[in-house]
């Protein structure tokens, strides 16, 4: 076991040097350099001032090892388009923000896409089955900026019962979340049906029946437990998917997240605060992955035991 | 001897697109306490099924067992039971095993609180008491270290250790009834030896009845009180041990007993192979079911179905070769010993 | 009834006749027609399947319908609601939506297709080498798609649209395709080594089959329905990264259009012309939608062990 983590540590150390290096040098690929559009205009001594500012004056492989060093003390440079504001700063500044929001959509779908996933399995074929399935079916077809604007029109500009966008009070949250959390709802009210009525289907309900359990203690004891393990490997791929919502959401919605800035830095061709964002996502999902692994690892006895045998 | 299962005309069909399969066709035995019925036949004639119609483990609405249908345990119509007193029967009076170990225990329990799941259920014992009657059924089941098997999940274990958990579960409860869906199928074939020998050691020990569903002939030879054997959803012939391996009436059971090697002798005999395949159990089959693939087949063979003949209080067979304008044959598997 | 006065002539010995032992009452049913019959008692699915037809329909013939050229602007009809002349309505710019519409239908079910089948093919070939092969090839290429799986799909695809600066077509769907097909290698070994280790290919191998028609007799068509599942997935999910990636400007650029363009485009004067932003949507919606239940349908009709 503690041979596993340590490899499965030592890949994602791999990978996030190898994610590090690939943004790197597809950024320094850019045509021309990332500084031009901004350095056209300025004169001749400035733009090498500027140059020298952000280390683009050196060898591109000795721009490389300066980068990774300070990638390693949590140096990410500064920002082209605001000059002075250190990318790590802004980083560490929104992502809490971000966080907020991500964090309690995430807890809100996996409630309500576990338990409407049950009542689905449950009720299969039945009517409660179909109206979660039309549930999670919108929210599998229906874009995320799509459902963002219909939402708005509707309580915002019709009713008027909330802000359009803005930040810092609660009432700001309701309609974002509402929209980051469809995604993890008919994600998991998918899964978990599957996942149960295949649990359903094995022998050990079987044995369960035979020793005269009634259903619903089969369901709580025997089957949820199985059905709702196997979840957890999905967390992953959810928490990716709430941040790459958190993009849009964010720009609709303005709120000061780091989704915000990776994508206002996108537009303005701000390179520096790119890539570190990149960076930074990237790394994020990377540790997220191995966790959401972990966790699993550590709870299935088939798992957590192979190893014992 | 007290009959304590009894069941009557059971037919159990199942829905499919093709239309109604009749897995069972009428089948009607009964079971005496601390005695063991075997059900022999090939897969798909029907004995599984019957056996889980027993603890009504087949679920509508693509299972359907007919009105006329009676199961009973000890006089009561099992049927016919509300859910309660069928959950208290379930375990407690009547309890399976099954074929498969791997895939019969649940992977994320230990098989400690598998067996303790009933005993607080039927029992109505605190966790603390039950631990020590599963760890009692442990060593039962000759389960070595028994205490530490307790906290141990199935994959830790080996495929015979499994099926002792599988028997120790059953057990738990000391039920009157066991059925074995045959339980040594997916277990190597010296591990398949040690579970038949504890199989029979419990039940001298607990007088516990048994049914036992299996395809192997010499499974039953020396376990079993009385053999039925099946055949596309009905018995063909019963009787006892002795009756059915040495006095045999029906052509079937020839055909069963001449494909069991031989380890005794010392021939280059070619073992006995029976042509062809049951039938397909969405015919109507108002005939003999095995007159496809008889040697013996006779053209009434093909119009009526025979009655069972009675030979002795326990042998009986339906065969038109027992009508008395039939022409005396000698089994093929007398022939050859 | 009584049985003792049957006609002697009836207990005669005939034994058994060959060709009747063996007989099968069952009407033979091959694979495929198994496959649509569990196929059309999915109403769903069927009225995916009629949808997705009636939209293809309209994608390929819509913008010849509306009598407009999708990219003629009309500057003295602009942003009209939809009447008898513009059955969508126009766009700020004067252009007809009903063509848009069709025309960024053409351009996100492309995207979608093309998509869909170049990591599929991809994923075949990637997938198939690695169980192909075994052993230490196997186990680095794996490694390397769990490096590349690691890395979420979206980050990838927005660096790479960042750096390639172009935004043509064909740089949109190399960038999504780029990492795209790993989760379809991933999905095709799998499943071939199940089946290489499978009795009847072991039973096939011993037998002395060539490997080429184990691979083409017992592989391929049962990877396939696999990949048949993968691709009904895959093609929504294209669709609806492009959306997503037009409404954060990095998408299909104008004048050129796709659904996602068109909603993104739309989505600032939602209030006051929500037509503009209802027609792109519900058409990305009903794709995805008629998909997603093809795809499901499609799933358990290939899925033999539910073959009944």
């Amino acid at each position: 076991m503690a041979k596993y983590i340590l490899k499965r540590v030592a890949y994602m150390l791999l990978t996030l040097f190898l994610a590090a290096t690939v943004t790197f040098f597809m950024m320094r690929s850019i045509p021309g350099d990332p500084l031009a559009s901004m350095a056209r205009k300025l004169p001749d001594q400035t733009k090498a001032n500027f140059y020298a500012k952000y280390g683009l004056d050196k060898p591109l492989f000795e721009q490389y090892t300066i980068y990774m060093k300070g990638l390693i003390r949590g140096d990410l440079g500064e920002s082209i388009v605001y000059p002075g504001r250190p990318v790590a700063q802004t980083i560490l500044e929104t992502s809490p923000i971000s966080g907020l929001t991500g964090g309690i959509a995430l807890t809100i779908g996996l409630v309500l896409g576990i338990g409407l996933g049950i009542i689905s399995a449950l009720y299969k074929n039945k009517l409660p089955d179909y109206i979660v399935t039309f549930i999670a079916i919108l929210g599998i077809t229906i874009p995320v900026f799509v459902m963002a604007s219909l939402l708005q029109y509707l309580f915002s500009v019709k009713l008027g019962w909330l802000p359009t966008s803005g930040w810092g009070e609660p009432k700001h949250l309701v309609i974002p979340v509402i929209c980051l959390t469809f995604g993890t709802i008919a994600t998991y009210a998918r899964y978990i049906k599957s996942s149960m009525l295949d649990v359903l289907n094995q022998d050990y309900i079987m044995t369960a029946r035979a020793k005269g359990l009634s259903e619903s203690q089969i369901i709580s004891r025997h089957v949820m437990r199985n059905s709702l393990l196997p979840a957890i490997t999905i967390l992953a791929g959810r928490i990716v998917g709430i941040f790459t919502g958190a993009f849009v959401i964010e720009k609709m919605f303005s709120i000061p997240g780091i989704g915000f800035y990776y994508i206002s830095s996108i537009n303005s061709n701000d390179y520096s605060m790119t890539m570190g964002t990149t960076i930074f996502y990237a790394a994020l999902f990377i540790v997220m992955q191995l966790v959401v692994d972990l966790v699993y690892t550590l709870v299935d006895p088939r798992i957590r035991l192979s190893d014992n045998k | 001897m007290e009959k304590i299962l009894e069941v009557k005309d059971l037919r159990v069909s199942f829905n499919t697109y093709a239309g109604e399969v009749k897995a069972v066709r009428g089948v009607s035995f009964d079971l005496a306490k601390g005695e063991t019925l075997a059900f022999v036949g090939e897969s798909g004639c029907g004995k599984s099924v019957t056996a889980k119609s027993i603890m009504r483990l087949l679920q509508p609405p693509f299972v359907d067992i007919k009105e006329t249908s009676q199961v009973l345990f000890n006089g009561e119509d099992v049927l016919k039971m509300d859910k309660k007193r069928l959950r208290n029967y379930r375990g407690n009076d009547v309890s399976m095993i099954f074929q498969d170990p791997m895939t019969s225990l649940n992977p994320t329990m230990t098989c400690g609180k598998q067996i303790m799941e009933s005993l607080i259920l039927h029992k109505n014992i605190s966790k603390a008491e039950a631990r020590e009657e599963a760890i009692k059924t442990l060593k039962l089941v000759k389960i070595p270290d028994a205490e530490k098997r307790m906290d141990e999940y199935p994959h830790q274990l080996s495929g015979g250790m499994r099926q002792r958990i599988m028997i120790a579960i059953a057990l738990a409860c000391s039920p009157s009834v066991l059925i074995a869906d045959e339980p040594t199928t997916a277990l190597d074939v010296t591990i398949q030896a040690q579970i038949i020998d504890l199989l029979r050691e419990l039940r001298d020990e607990l007088n516990t009845a048994i049914i036992l569903v299996t395809h192997d002939l010499g499974v039953v030879a020396n376990f079993a009180d009385r053999i039925q054997v099946m055949y596309a959803g009905q018995v063909l012939e019963r009787g006892t041990v002795d009756e059915i391996f040495y006095e045999a009436k029906h052509p079937y059971t020839w055909a069963l007993l001449s494909s069991v090697p031989k380890l005794a002798k010392y021939n280059k005999q070619e073992l006995y192979t029976l042509k062809g395949t049951p039938p397909d159990l969405i015919l109507p089959l108002e005939h003999c079911p095995f007159a496809a693939r008889c040697e013996f087949c006779m053209p009434i063979c093909k119009e009526r179905m025979p009655e069972e003949t009675v030979l002795s209080d326990t042998h009986k067979v339906s065969c038109w070769l027992q009508h008395p304008n039939a022409p005396k044959v000698k089994s093929f598997y007398e022939r050859e010993v | 009834m009584s049985t003792e006065n049957i006609s002697k002539d009836k207990f005669v010995i005939v034994g058994v006749e060959e060709n009747e032992a063996d007989k099968i009452a069952r009407p033979h049913i091959s694979y495929l027609q198994d496959v649509w019959r569990r196929f059309k008692e999915n109403k769903l699915a069927l009225f995916a399947l009629i949808l997705l037809i009636v939209l293809v329909f309209l994608v390929a013939f819509g913008p010849a319908i509306s009598g407009y050229e999708f990219e003629q602007v009309d500057k003295a009809a602009r942003n009209q609601f939809p009447s008898s002349t513009h059955w969508f309505g126009t766009d700020k710019l004067g252009r007809d939506l009903f063509a848009r519409v069709w025309q960024g239908g053409r351009v996100s079910m492309m995207i979608g297709l093309v998509g869909a089948c170049v990591t599929s093919v991809a994923g075949c070939l990637y997938g198939g080498v690695s169980a192909y092969f075994g052993g230490i090839v196997d186990d680095v290429m794996m490694r390397i798609v769990e490096i590349i799986i690691s890395i979420p799909y979206l980050i990838v695809v927005i660096l790479l649209s960042v750096v390639m600066q172009s935004k043509s077509l064909f740089t949109l769907i190399f960038a999504m395709t780029i990492t795209g097909w790993c989760g379809t290698a991933r999905l095709v070994r799998g499943q071939m080594l199940q089946l290489k280790s499978q009795e009847y290919v072991l039973a096939a191998q011993t037998l002395g089959v060539s490997p080429w028609k184990i691979i083409t007799r017992h592989m391929l068509p049962n990877t396939l329905s696999v990949v048949i599942v993968s691709i009904t997935f895959d093609i929504p999910g294209y669709i609806f990264s492009e959306a997503f990636l037009s409404y954060i400007g990095l998408g299909v650029q104008s004048p050129n259009t796709s659904w996602g363009a068109l909603a993104a485009s739309a989505q600032a004067n939602f209030t006051f012309y929500p037509f503009q932003l209802f027609f792109p949507a519900i058409m990305i919606a009903l794709t995805m939608l008629s998909f997603t239940l093809l795809g499901d349908g499609l799933r358990d009709a290939l899925d033999p062990r539910l073959r009944k």
